[in-house]
């Protein structure tokens, strides 16, 4: 097992011809996902590298293909549009790549999928990647930009908003013998689909995954929630890492933001609210799967 | 993004949130009109910097006060010809100080009363938050810590807007009576401005309620979403480069992430978090970061040379650390232009390297091979411990 997706995932891109989203479904294509379709509306009926059929729109494309999960490749600026497309023709998992979403389009987006069946990762995230037990964990799910080669299928959930913080605690892991169940960038904007609470509920009930690695950094107190959550409902061994220690306050909200943020979303104050609920924190980012090793006893 | 107070009244004035009459000016000569303009007794003459603090600032020419009182045009021309072209000093703008290129000249009210306004985006829960109190033009932060129950929030919904209920709630909070109508107006008007103008944060502190009963926004500090300007050429135009760290000014040209710190330890890194944490490490090991950069996943080689130089555009820069995870990016392609940068510039400061991921053999062949002065890192502790080291 893994979460959210696994090797038989059917994934759809789209922005499939856009340069960024091109690449990336080469590279998915290439780790042995099943990219099942593309959409780009007016490009319908063509083929993306002679295997995959490309439609106009994602209820058409779910329609012929069965797929279940997308990845969203468009610019800023149509992809709020792509996440609420997705969501009406009821893909399960949303994941938008996209960096640069305006925040007022995210919170509207959020608002509109509030009991929505559809599940959002992202955005301004590297994506999932559930590893393959192929070579260089070859013939995983991965959507979404991570490198797939870094991976080995295995018993740790990683959980961060940042990419390659994702790809530092994964590479520990691997070069160190331990591979992952899925990994999850939940991305790093203001307003997301899924929080590290989420992820944490369903690592928790994964019988696959027996330890978890919860990468945070500064701003929001949603690594501070997921912690509390944890204390008291989860069973498995957490590691933790928060980046921003030395970052200058103030540099993405003013003052006012403060207020509302609290005294809660600093470095210091996030890593000693979950060293309190019994997560380890890595006092270094090169720590982070040492640190587990040791919680976990390995 | 911020903007100056007088790009703030032209704002106001388009989404009709009530402000005292005002006009920029940029010569002693156009106060001087600007106050004519205005007919009226009592002026206010503002210098128009980024920084807060003006009133209590201080010029370099010994001339005291970014915020001064005057009776006539001749009092508003003699005060702008002392602040303008001069270098104004504030607690918030450190000892360089920012050059006054405009004053603003208003109409000076009478207040009775001060007020808090300011709406921003919560992200906790997702929606517009607004934020009022009683203590207006105190300093909010203040008022939060020792009597938090004067802060007062009101939560909208992000698609129905905000209701005429709220609005009046608020004012019963605020103890408003004759001036509620007026006062709702006024945030009725700033939240459309919020939404539309995609504000992350719009604070007005304070809003005056005037002797004669008139309720105006006076100092307002607005911050924008950076990833909205495209939708909004006109307020992308009031960006003003010259108030800005020049170091970030150069950055955003070459679409890098770049943030100015103080410390001496440059360092150059791809992905935001693994930036911080990078800075994170090198301050573990005792040591201080000059800056984050953020050189992003896709960097080229261009891109990276032009991070090399604005790096070393900071003297106060002793060393360098390059943490690179190449997940999808090309190791090789960073050492390229790492090489490149370092031949051109004529590099003479330690410099570290930690390469990792793709094609990261090649990457250090190519480092190896280029003559340079470059340390080799294994791994990104490894590193820190050696930059730390080799600029102690």
């Amino acid at each position: 097992m893994s979460i959210l997706i696994d090797e038989n995932t059917k994934v759809l891109v789209q922005g499939i011809t856009g340069g960024f989203g091109a690449r990336h479904a080469k590279l998915s294509l290439e780790y042995g996902t099943k990219i099942v379709g593309g959409v780009t509306p007016t490009k319908g009926g063509q083929m993306f590298e002679n295997t995959v059929p490309i439609f106009d729109t994602v209820g058409e494309a779910v329609k012929e293909t069965g797929a279940t999960a997308s990845a969203i490749f468009v610019p800023p600026a149509f992809a709020a549009d792509a996440i609420l497309e997705a969501a009406d023709a009821g893909v399960e998992i949303i994941v938008c790549i996209t960096e640069g979403i305006p925040v007022m389009d995210m919170m509207r987006v959020k608002a509109m999928m509030a009991g929505s069946k559809s599940r959002l990762v992202g955005p301004n995230c590297p994506g999932l990647v559930t590893p393959g037990r192929g070579e260089k964990s070859h013939g995983g799910c991965r959507i979404g930009i991570a490198p797939g080669y870094i991976h080995k299928r295995g018993n740790v959930g990683v959980v961060s908003r940042s990419g390659t913080l994702t790809y530092e605690a994964v590479w520990q892991l691997t070069q160190l013998g331990y591979g992952q169940s899925t990994c999850v960038g939940i991305g790093g904007d203001p307003i997301n689909g899924t929080s590290h609470k989420d992820v944490l509920e369903m690592f928790n009930e994964d019988p696959e995954t027996e330890a978890i690695i919860m990468i945070g950094e500064i701003g929001g107190t949603a690594e501070v929630e997921a912690a509390r959550w944890a204390k008291e409902h989860c069973k498995k061994p957490i590691a933790g890492f928060i980046a921003g220690a030395t970052a200058p306050p103030g540099r993405r909200m003013g003052h006012a933001g403060a207020i509302v943020g609290g005294e809660e979303d600093t470095a210091q104050a996030k890593k000693k609210i979950l060293a309190e609920c019994g997560i380890a924190v890595a006092e270094t980012p090169s720590v982070m799967a040492k640190t587990l090793l040791e919680l976990w006893g390995r | 993004m911020n903007i100056h107070e007088y790009q703030a009244k032209e704002l106001f004035d388009r989404f009709g949130v009530p402000s005292p009459k005002g006009k920029a000016a940029s010569s002693p000569r156009e106060a001087y009109d600007a106050a004519k303009w205005l007919a009226v007794k009592n002026l206010v003459v503002k210098a128009q910097v980024h920084a807060g603090g003006r009133g209590k600032g201080t010029f370099k020419n010994g001339f005291k006060g970014g915020v001064h009182l005057v009776e006539s045009p001749e009092a508003a021309r003699e005060v702008a010809a002392k602040m303008l072209g001069e270098t104004l000093v504030t607690k918030q703008t450190g000892e360089a100080g920012r050059l006054v290129r405009k004053v603003m000249i208003a109409e000076s009210v009478t207040i009775s009363k001060e007020l808090y306004l300011a709406i921003l985006m919560d992200r906790a829960s997702c929606q517009p938050v607004i934020i009022v109190s009683t203590e207006g033009g105190m300093d909010i932060e203040e008022v939060a810590a020792k009597t938090p129950e004067k802060i007062l929030r009101e939560f909208v919904h992000p698609l129905a807007g905000l209701q005429a209920y709220q609005v009046r709630k608020l004012c019963q909070n605020l103890g408003l009576t004759t001036t509620a109508r007026q006062f709702g107006r006024l945030l009725h008007s700033l939240y459309k401005l919020f939404t539309e103008c995609d504000c992350s944060m719009v604070e007005i502190n304070p809003v005056v309620i005037t002797t004669d009963d008139h309720v105006y926004a006076l100092d307002a500090k607005f911050n924008f979403d950076d990833n909205a300007l495209y939708r909004h050429p006109e307020i992308s135009a009031y960006r003003d480069k010259e108030e800005e760290d020049p170091r970030e000014v150069a950055a955003s040209e070459h679409e890098l992430n770049y943030i100015g710190l103080d410390g001496n330890i440059a360092c150059l890194v791809n992905g935001a978090g693994l930036a911080m944490a990078t800075m994170d490490i090198i301050k573990h090991h005792g040591g201080e970061p000059a800056n984050f950069l953020d050189v992003g996943g896709g960097a080229s080689r261009e891109q990276v040379a032009a991070a090399f130089k604005i790096i070393l555009g900071d003297k106060a820069v002793k060393g360098i650390f390059i943490n690179i995870f190449g997940g999808i990016m090309d190791c090789n392609v960073v050492a390229e232009g790492v090489v490149a940068a370092a031949k051109e510039t004529g590099l003479s400061l330690p410099l570290v390297v930690r390469l990792e991921g793709n094609n990261v053999e090649a990457g250090k062949a190519t480092l190896a091979a280029s003559g340079l002065n470059i340390v080799a890192a294994d791994g990104m502790d490894d590193g820190a411990k050696k930059i730390v080291a080799a600029v102690a």
